[in-house]
């Protein structure tokens, strides 16, 4: 085995790798033959639908398995050593010493009852090293990963930590062993645009410092772009099409891989232009058995030869050895023939009457004595039929102004919400049943918001006679229209939550905002939870409900580019404060604020990199203790002392409908290019 | 979503599953084949409730618990019919050792043991598992109101239950049986309200962290009344922690309602019932007759030992 390591140019090498789960006794295929090479210092990125096989593919490369897992063919190469082989010994000694992982959830990978500090040193003690050299290198490492201030962090636990600083603090103690190979498992998933950006760079630099080889899993597909080197698209336990990352983006050369770049709004497409493409179908049940092309039952491509012959692996880049560029494809001279999304049949919402008005709208949350205020004088109103997207980081107070419009929280005294003209109740329970269907809301996370333990029928009639007062037969014929509208058969009405795939659950969750013909509908983040091809699904669905029933929406999402697609007018938030207001061309060709310029600039996109890139340093502050003057003066990249922190800005209408509330803006000093390509 | 049990590999690797599962990513794909082209829907309800009976029945704790329980009810039903001799009359010498025809001996007064020990768990089956019942229905509706609603309904309420958890168990006991005499009636009353604050504390916890999920919000958005959101809504999502709460508790009120016996503040004599028993005979153990108060004290570890293994065993069934 020495031999090998001596002769390998890999750090790690998945040969033919399959695995299988045993689901009650019966072994049910995973992988169905994984290849893979990493070289050291090289970032490869896996992607792929959910349960597509991607993470257990990197689980499986340090071998960590369910109970239920097992490797049933092929190898994993770490450094020359099979990992398959390993007892449980030299496992434990490979994990230490060899490999590492760095999870989603850093706040979940550090315990939260021991102090950075420690934490740190012991990732260095269990590889035998002196207790006093830990500490010294834990500074170090700490060091390594931009802590500025690292004796002062290693006596915080993990809670006063940002989640940013938490990932931190998990690459370092990742690195301590300086491995050989490093998984990162979705590292950026629950964190903010701006703090994933802080992150992505971190590890950006941190790539040129070590030769450890990268194994990136992210389902944002510009995350991996910006990342890696090469990549890997996975469906259903193989991978289809690998090669070099920007090559595999720009020119995709498998059905499916075209087919999930397709479903992303790209390359600033608008509702009104066209529909995203979705792929149909869903991915087939692990252990389904696959003999020929795995992709076949979704692909539109897809011919009689797929159905009988064993694609070939075809290398695109046949002439240029070093650059591989495969496909498992029959078709691959066919691509051009990938069917279109349909012309959008959207009209553009411009200048319609006002359904909802806010006026002045604060919220105060009583907080150990203090006051928190959540929402500072919000002057927001929505059109008849139109979306306006709301976006800002986490904290920003967006999901609040949505609740307190609902009136799931009661605002402030002297806030005035308007629905047509009359004033409503500040709380829900006050309003009068009209008033209550006008508005409704679909969820982030369609788990947490369907009753687990009713039928998705119940849930809909429930809601149908609560809101419409219709009962009996009646209800049931509403009912049936309503799921028709949202694509639900029949079958799926006698279901439990957990027995539908998550965007089946998000179908019933809208369904159920529709079903007293809301005039508002608030969508907090509705698709952040789902697959791309999925989300593609239910934005097309929200925008064609949106022109037969001409509702509104008020669109909350940290997606820019979902935002640009569906979204009529955008609204920027910062510290319960609206920051920028302007129609979507408005936002994204400038002038901006220099908020938005950050905002804008965070994103990592699947067509490559904004120009300039503006970096946020620092978290959004508490709005219990907010800055004085312009609140953002403490991360803004143009603050002006003396002006910022001591005058709070006006707003100013800079051209038509397109207001911003910074100082720059009365001098015309705005940063006016577009930032980027989303 | 159908997880594959990580179990068993050491924790680090449950850790490392956990983490996949909460990823949300890869695992496992959907409870029910929704592409598929026929889909039995109730089959695989009834497919799911099978998984949870062969889960349940594949542990050895539950089954051991459930013959154990089902022995007690064996006797406590069939009652002095089937027990060897009667258990209230002295039939023979007394203080006799066990031997064959007294397996267990015979007491002071010359009744048999074996035959009072089985006799004994009639009283115990009726008296715990009602006084369970009532502070699992009063616990439950105090914590939904609680947990719901908050603020100063919780807060009041809260006080009230810690008022009640810092009075030492047994002089509360003492003190009601002492005012109202010692009824059936007033043990199950006693051990009810004994009960009531630490079920409405573990139902309190779990509506609090249900009431955070969107479809409570969701409900209120369509304007649902609170007692229709927490009965409809919520209790059968947490049903399966009472469920649990209602074993484990029953569990408890068998030892309590022998403690409140042997105390003399429970059942009265000259009922055979395990903790009266203990009580009466326990003084002649330095005089080396252990038997009277052995096996009585035995027959009420047993049932506590299997209402807790039947409880762990429902729980990991539900968990998984």
């Amino acid at each position: 085995m020495s031999d090998t390591a001596v002769k390998t140019k890999y750090a790690l090498e998945i040969e033919d790798l399959q695995l299988a789960y045993l689901v009650r006794g019966i072994p049910r295929e995973v992988l169905r033959g994984v290849n893979l090479h990493v070289r050291p210092g090289e970032a490869y990125g896996l992607v792929g639908e959910s349960g597509c096989g991607k993470s257990t593919t990197a689980y499986a490369a340090l071998r960590y398995l369910p109970s239920n897992g097992r490797i049933t063919g092929g190898r994993i190469l770490v450094g020359g050593d099979d990992v398959t082989k390993m007892s449980d010994k030299e496992l434990r000694l490979f994990r230490a010493h060899q490999a590492s992982m760095v999870y989603q959830d850093p706040g979940g990978a550090l315990n939260p009852t021991v102090k950075i500090g420690r934490q740190v040193v012991e990732a260095f003690t269990v590889l035998g090293h002196d207790r006093r050299d830990s500490e010294q290198e834990a500074l170090d490492a700490l060091r390594r990963v931009r802590i500025a201030d690292p004796t002062r962090v290693m006596q915080r636990f993990p809670h006063q930590l940002s989640g940013g600083m938490q990932q931190r603090v998990v690459i370092a103690m990742a690195l301590a062993c300086n491995p050989q190979l490093l998984v990162l498992d979705e590292p950026t998933t629950g964190l903010d645009a701006t703090v994933e950006a802080e992150v992505l760079d971190l590890v950006r630099a941190l790539r040129h410092e070590t030769d450890a080889a990268i194994l990136l899993i992210a389902h944002n597909l510009g995350v991996i772009r910006s990342m890696c080197d090469r990549v890997g698209v996975m469906y259903a336990g193989k991978l289809v099409e690998e090669g070099d990352a920007v090559e595999v983006f720009e020119q995709p050369k498998h059905p499916y891989t075209i087919g999930l770049l397709e479903c992303l709004p790209r390359h600033g497409v608008r509702k009104t232009q066209r529909a995203l493409y979705t792929i149909p179908g869903t991915l087939p049940q692990i252990g389904t058995p696959l003999p020929t092309c795995v992709f076949v039952d979704r692909c539109a491509l897809a011919d009689e030869t797929c159905r009988t012959v064993v694609p070939p692996v075809v290398d695109v880049n046949e002439n240029s050895p070093a650059n591989r560029h495969i496909s498992r494809c029959h078709h691959i001279d066919r691509l051009n023939q990938m069917p279109e999304p349909p012309e959008a049949e959207v009209e553009a919402v411009l200048e319609g009457k006002i359904v909802i008005q806010m006026n002045d709208l604060s919220k105060t949350f009583r907080q150990h004595g203090n006051d928190v205020p959540a929402l500072v004088g919000i002057q927001l109103g929505l059109g008849d039929g139109e979306t306006v997207g709301l976006v800002g980081e986490s904290g920003s107070g967006k999901t609040t102004l949505a609740k307190a419009m609902l009136g799931i929280y009661e605002p402030d005294a002297g806030s005035e919400i308007k629905l047509d003209e009359h004033l409503l109740a500040g709380k829900a329970a006050n309003r009068p049943p009209e008033d209550m269907r006008a508005m409704q809301m679909v969820f982030q996370n369609p788990d947490s918001a369907l009753n687990r333990t009713w039928t998705v029928r119940r849930i809909l009639k429930r809601t149908v006679k609560k809101l419409t007062g219709i009962t009996g037969e009646a209800a049931d014929t509403r009912l049936e229209t309503l799921a028709d509208a949202l694509r639900l058969s029949p079958r799926h009405l006698d279901m439990r939550p957990r027995q539908l795939s998550g965007g089946l659950k998000q179908r019933v969750a809208i369904a159920r905002a529709f079903a007293g013909d809301p005039r508002v509908v608030v969508c907090d983040e509705p698709t952040s939870a789902l697959d791309v091809s999925v989300q593609a699904a239910i934005l097309n669905l929200l925008s064609d409900l949106q022109s037969s029933e001409s509702t509104s929406y008020l669109f909350i999402s940290h997606d820019l580019g979902v935002v640009r697609y569906l979204a009529d007018r955008i609204v920027v938030m910062y510290l319960g404060r609206l920051q920028e207001e302007g129609t979507t061309d408005q936002i994204f060709n400038g002038p901006h604020h220099p908020y938005t310029e950050a905002l804008l600039s965070a994103v990592p996109s699947v067509d490559g990199e904004p120009s300039e890139r503006i970096r946020l340093s620092g978290e959004i502050p508490s709005p219990a203790n907010p800055p004085s003057g312009c609140v953002f003066h403490t991360r803004c990249h143009r603050f002006m002392e003396g002006l910022c922190d001591v005058e709070e800005p006006p707003v100013v209408e800079i051209e038509m409908g397109h207001r911003i509330r910074c100082h720059l803006a009365t001098t015309g000093e705005l940063a006016a290019e577009p930032v980027v390509a989303v | 979503m159908q997880v594959p049990p990580p179990d068993a590999d050491g924790a680090a690797a449950a850790v490392e599953v956990d983490a996949a599962v909460a990823a949300g990513d890869d695992v496992i794909g959907e409870a029910g084949p929704i592409t598929g082209l026929a889909y039995d829907m109730r089959g695989e309800r009834r497919q799911a409730a099978r998984e949870r009976r062969r889960l349940l029945l594949r542990r050895p704790g539950f089954i051991i618990g459930v013959l154990i329980i089902l022995t007690w009810i064996v006797c406590g039903v069939g009652g002095d019919k089937i027990t060897p001799s009667d258990p209230l009359v002295p039939n023979d010498t007394s203080s006799l050792s066990p031997r064959a025809g007294h397996l267990m001996g015979t007491d002071q007064l010359g009744r048999d043991v074996l035959s009072r020990v089985m006799a004994g768990a009639r009283d115990v089956l009726i008296v715990a598992p009602l006084a369970a019942t009532l502070s699992v229905i009063a616990g439950a509706f105090l914590g939904l109101l609680m947990g719901y609603y908050r603020g100063w309904v919780d807060e009041i309420l809260s006080r009230l239950v810690e008022v009640l958890l810092s009075i030492p168990v047994i002089l509360m006991a003492l003190l009601i049986t002492a005012t109202l005499g010692s009824s059936k009636i007033v043990v199950i009353g006693t051990v009810a309200v004994l009960f009531t604050p630490i079920v409405t504390r573990t139902v309190r916890a779990a509506v609090l962290s249900e009431a955070q999920l969107d479809y409570v919000t969701s409900a209120r958005l369509r304007g649902e009344k609170g007692l229709f959101v927490m009965t409809r809504e919520i209790l059968p999502n947490i049903t399966p922690t009472i469920l649990v709460e209602y074993t484990v508790r029953i569990g408890y009120a068998v030892f309590t309602v022998a403690t409140l016996s042997f105390l003399g503040a429970g059942i009265q004599p000259p009922s055979p019932d395990w903790g009266l028993a203990v009580s009466d005979t326990y003084a002649l153990i330095p005089a080396g007759q252990w038997w009277p108060t052995l096996f009585p004290a035995l027959a009420i570890a047993s049932v506590v030992v299997a209402t807790n293994l039947v409880a762990d065993s429902i729980e990991a069934a539900l968990a998984a």
